[in-house]
């Protein structure tokens, strides 16, 4: 039974290494054997999804905001603004003065070079503390620091784009992601919003975006695999890629009342923080599994399962114990998008739904195929470290 | 029996425990007994070395265990302590506080202390690979967690036994404000009963300072520490960065009730309004802050001539000072020029993520004892900004309603307002 103040998804705006925007994604994913666009050089022994050749003006008109923002800025303004194209919101100055945004955020890119010169010229120095002051305010670029805060991703969305009716960065990788759809859907489903432009990206192409994994050893190494078959290779079992996704939601009053099409409908959005050190997390996936009210029947499931051994392994067996759950782990075509990864999930979800047909396997050892018409759709993501969220996306 | 819904049918929700920590100390006591005798914690900077630096002092918190330890442990206590003063205010079980978490908190990154020694820790190969293969070989997870952006809304979900998923948060400078706003709306959507509200941030090293110096943000009067914050006054030349946290706890006003709380003061409505003109200036017509603060009365279901007091963003920033007096005056009009509104950041400096939630503590205190904190420095007055700023002097007057300000880079405008009484 659908109800005015359903959450539906009017606009999508996608952009990972096999391209950009949901037609581009689904042509690719809905090829059976598609290979992943990978880069195994330049950041070895890791390997990483690279962005695609991007042209940022159709998105970024001005080349004054562009030079304002780094890649990461520049790729979540981007996905945002195919997102509005898509639900025909970007320049209607009545839609987007109205329209709220949560946008799930990490930091921006910091100035390698003068990194590695500050610690390369650590090694001659014990006054590290009076060098850091020397070469910092010497040699860092002053508007560099906006390019680096978290909320300047939304900061810029609204410049470029005018969404100005609300603006909250969430942060904390998956969950940070989980927690923007979480909130957005509530906001609508209780009247606090009619509108919401939701979502985030990820530039894993540098290395402090690896390293805030590596830290704690979670990088795959070596020669790639898929997500699901990372264990006992070496390594951490993530593999990175760059990549954005933004979603409209919208009120279903507020959609049908302006004639747009709808992709599907967004269902319940559960969430959860399991104490993984005390062994929580298998009962916390159970439970959100639970949560969500799964509907009879054969179900696709759109997994972001990062690779990370533990959390992975965990989700997997999960899924797995649900015979009626054909998983599809879109790392394996993507790499993991951090703060994006829950949101992107949510789409291709919702494409599938709105395709009435299932991807085909994307790893033919691990997955089995899906027979018939998804109505239904199950999208996860268990954080690599922490925090856990699933949704279902209804046919609209 | 009092009304538990508000103007709009939604639950009322009630503050009923508050901690603060600045660096007038840890406290509301020792907190408010300086900020009503107008005494800056501004002071000169020690924690690092100043060698090429042309801002000097700050109003960092020099006095807990993590003070030296890098910004990530340092607001995580902070966090901890303000919470644990609020919850325990509140009369709740600090280990099981039962209801959602909303952290603000500062973005993290990995501290230049540890850079150096993971670096230092290795000869083999130069720059970013050498930090990886070091980082690949660590055997514990402390510096990690320091680079995860919801470790610290994941250690105070663990300390007090909040449920859920905790949300950590940024909107700059209104950061504070925000995660109250996401508690009152949690609330009043029915979600939960209560919630527990954090601004914290410890995040003053000298990266920090270094980026805010070079967009020229921040004071250069470094002779006289404790006169560099000078909101509204014509030679404000910048904020002083500093440091700090509060925390709320917020209740629906018929749970608070039901379980016999005391009904510190009300939050009765939040607005908001993106600017979508520059990514650290405002409109220059002020537009977007004259929305939410409109917003914010509309939402609290009160007019223009029910707000008895401002606590102004006033960071003592050339811009922020002229733009925050032009959107008052255009909201309130010729009012403008009687209603008292002070600035506290005057005395505590700029805390960042966690200004919103300070603010917030001492605006509702400022209600409860009637008693409104001064701005102090205020000695030239800017003769374009006509306000009255409660000049140097705390004021007794009696408080039932506050709109409290927070803007911030990246088009962040939140206004708050707070009511002594339920309606």
């Amino acid at each position: 039974m659908s109800s005015p103040r359903d959450v539906v998804i009017t606009g999508i705006g996608l952009v990972s290494s096999l391209g950009e925007g949901p037609d581009a994604h689904w042509q690719k994913l809905a090829q059976p054997g598609l290979q992943p666009v990978l880069e195994a050089a330049r950041f070895a022994p890791y390997t990483v999804h690279p962005l695609p050749e991007i042209d940022w003006n159709l998105q970024i008109a001005k080349r004054g905001d562009q030079r304002q923002m780094e890649t990461w800025q520049r790729l979540g303004t981007y996905a945002a603004g195919l997102a509005l194209d898509d639900a025909g919101i970007k320049g209607n100055d009545e839609l987007c003065t109205t329209m709220d945004m949560v946008v799930a955020a990490g930091g921006g890119e910091r100035d390698e070079a003068v990194d590695a010169a500050i610690l390369a010229a650590s090694e001659s120095r014990n006054d590290r503390d009076v060098l850091l002051n020397e070469k910092l305010t010497t040699e860092l670029r002053p508007t560099l620091f906006l390019a680096q805060l978290s909320n300047l991703l939304a900061g810029n969305i609204s410049i470029v784009h005018k969404v100005t009716g609300s603006s909250r960065t969430f942060m904390g990788e998956e969950g940070a992601g989980v927690a923007a759809v979480e909130t957005a859907a509530a906001r609508i489903r209780s009247g606090q919003s009619t509108h919401i432009l939701v979502g985030g990206a990820f530039q894993t192409e540098h290395s402090d975006m690896l390293l805030g994994y590596e830290l704690a050893g979670y990088l795959h190494r070596g020669p790639w695999k898929p997500v699901w078959q990372r264990r006992g290779a070496e390594g951490g079992g993530v593999v990175s890629g760059s990549g954005g996704a933004f979603l409209v939601l919208e009120q279903r009053e507020h959609a049908t009342s302006r004639g747009r099409k709808i992709y599907a409908e967004l269902g319940p959005v559960v969430s959860g923080r399991a104490r993984r050190r005390r062994g929580e997390l298998d009962t916390e996936i159970a439970a959100l599994l639970s949560q969500a009210a799964l509907p009879n029947g054969k179900l696709l499931a759109l997994s972001g399962a990062s690779g990370a051994h533990a959390a992975t392994g965990a989700e997997k067996a999960a899924l797995d114990a649900n015979p009626a759950i054909a998983s599809r782990g879109f790392s394996t075509l993507t790499g993991h998008m951090k703060e994006a990864q829950f949101p992107f999930a949510v789409a291709l979800a919702a494409l599938a739904v709105d395709r009435k047909a299932a991807y085909p396997v994307f790893d033919a050892a691990a997955e089995t195929p899906f027979e018939g018409v998804p109505a239904t759709v199950l999208a996860t993501a268990i954080g690599y470290h922490q925090f856990e969220g699933m949704a279902l996306v209804n046919a609209a | 029996m009092a009304n538990l819904n508000d103007h709009m049918g939604r639950p009322i929700v009630a503050v009923t425990g508050i901690g603060v920590v600045t660096s007038l100390g840890v406290g509301k006591a020792d907190n408010w007994a300086a900020l009503t005798s107008g005494k800056s914690g501004i002071h000169p900077i020690t924690r690092f070395p100043v060698d090429h630096l042309n801002t000097r002092i700050s109003g960092t918190v020099d006095f807990l265990a993590s003070s030296s330890k890098g910004a990530s442990p340092l607001t995580y206590e902070l966090a901890e302590t303000a919470a644990h003063e609020a919850v325990a205010e509140a009369g709740l079980n600090s280990s099981d506080f039962g209801g959602p978490l909303f952290l603000a908190s500062p973005p993290v990154e990995l501290d230049w202390h540890e850079r150096f020694s993971l670096y230092n820790s290795d000869k083999q190969d130069a720059g970013a690979e050498r930090l990886l293969r070091v980082a690949r070989g660590l055997k514990e997870t402390d510096i990690f967690e320091t680079t995860q952006f919801g470790s610290i809304a994941d250690r105070l979900a663990d300390r007090f036994g909040t449920r859920g998923l905790p949300i950590t948060l940024s909107t700059a400078c209104a950061s504070g404000a925000t995660a109250i706003q996401l508690g009152v709306e949690a609330i009043r959507r029915g979600e939960c009963d209560r919630a527990l509200s954090i601004g914290a941030d410890g995040s003053a090293t000298a990266e920090a300072l270094i980026r805010f110096s070079l967009l020229s943000a921040l004071s250069t009067h470094n002779d006289i520490p404790e006169k560099a914050s000078k909101p509204f006054s014509k030679d404000r030349d910048g904020f002083v960065l500093a440091e700090g946290s509060g925390a709320l706890v917020l209740e629906s006003l018929e749970a608070a009730l039901a379980r016999g709380a005391t009904v510190l003061g009300i939050l009765r409505g939040c607005g908001e309004k993106a600017d979508d003109f520059h990514r650290t200036r405002s409109k220059p017509d002020g537009s977007p802050a004259i929305a939410a603060v409109r917003a914010a009365l509309a939402d609290a279901g009160l007019g223009e001539d029910e707000i008895d007091y401002v606590n102004a963003h006033g960071t003592s920033t050339p811009e922020n000072d002229k733009m925050e007096h032009l959107s008052l005056s255009t909201v309130f009009g010729e009012r403008i020029g009687s209603m008292p509104i002070s600035s506290n950041k005057s005395m505590i400096g700029h805390t960042l993520s966690a200004a919103g939630a300070v603010e917030a503590a001492f605006s509702l205190m400022t209600m409860r004892e009637s008693v409104i904190p001064p701005t102090i420095n205020y000695d030239n007055p800017d003769p374009a900004i006509v306000l009255d700023v409660v000049p140097n002097k705390k004021r007794n007057a009696e408080v039932r309603t506050v709109l409290s300000n927070s803007f911030g880079f990246g088009g962040q405008n939140t206004c708050l307002v707070m009511a002594r009484e339920p309606v």
